[in-house]
């Protein structure tokens, strides 16, 4: 395979699908058994949840994945300045399935589906985050940039370029 | 009054496509103007300009507000750039974690293949 495929076949593609829905989309290389291992053990998942570009640590990573299971992970370089984020699961097919909820902000809470189809070998997964209300869904985007810290401000800086001023 | 819709983003890119209608969001936001304004400045009839305005208004470019008898023009509030940034970061968190998912796949699917090696012996 060739580079570009390569780099297409990785892509990972966001979608707001509705003021209060967004979908991200991605390919991998491997079936859909070992993708979902992956995200449902928690000694796995703590390896690519929070990678070091992403400039946080995940200090703790609990996770019970099954319906009614609970999950909490705590991020942050020391206990002061620690930031948990957990919910439960309402619903676990293996291979197939997760689903869970995000309670760290209360009502504005999202819930989250991620499903994996796999296909010739490969996995299509396909993760859904849909909000409560436009505004959670806006405040979301901004908290991501809070956690990507530095990054956004060279891309804050790009978009401002762009902007018809 | 206008209703924002985040998703439309296609219309947004659509309404861009004209040179006129970029010049208008270059003039907006410098500041509200009216529709005879922007007429007056792009040197176009009243009709065509309503069209243009519709068109960004339609893709959440552009609000209009009528107070008596002119119609007011105002950029935003689904500001492209604020738009595109929100899409940029959500897909940068993600981007980030599915590389790093990439390895711990390929670190999964070796160890199988290295149990299954063995298991064959």
């Amino acid at each position: 395979m060739v580079a570009r495929e390569e780099s297409e076949f990785h892509r990972t593609m966001v979608q707001k699908k509705s003021d209060r829905e967004v979908v991200v989309t991605r390919t991998f290389d491997a079936p859909a058994r070992i993708v979902f291992e992956a995200w449902s053990r928690p000694e796995l998942f703590k390896k690519w949840w929070a990678p070091r570009s992403m400039g946080m640590t995940l200090r703790s990573c609990d996770m019970d994945v099954r319906a009614g299971g609970k999950y909490r992970l705590v991020f942050g370089d020391d206990p002061e300045n620690a930031m948990a984020f957990f919910g439960k699961y309402l619903d676990v097919v293996p291979d197939k399935r997760i689903v869970w909820t995000n309670e760290e902000s209360g009502d504005a809470g999202s819930v989250t589906t991620v499903t994996f189809e796999e296909r010739d070998g490969k996995t299509l997964l396909v993760l859904s985050e849909l909000y409560p209300t436009k505004e959670a869904l806006d405040e979301a985007g901004t908290g991501a940039q809070e956690m990507l810290g530095e990054t956004f401000g060279q891309l804050d800086e790009l978009l401002a370029g762009l902007s018809p001023h | 009054m206008v209703q924002c819709l985040p998703s439309d983003f296609n219309a947004s890119f659509a309404a861009l496509a004209d040179s006129t209608r970029r010049g208008v969001l270059d003039q907006l936001a410098r500041g509200d103007a009216s529709i005879s304004d922007l007429a007056d400045k792009f040197e176009m009839t009243l009709t065509g300009m309503k069209k243009h305005v519709s068109v960004l208004e339609s893709a959440g470019l552009v609000t209009t507000e009528k107070v008596g008898r002119v119609r007011t023009c105002r950029f935003g509030p689904c500001r492209l750039e604020e738009e595109m940034a929100w899409i940029a970061r959500y897909r940068q968190v993600w981007d980030q974690r599915f590389t790093a998912l990439d390895g711990v796949i390929d670190e999964l699917q070796r160890q199988e293949k290295g149990r299954g090696r063995k298991r064959r012996k």
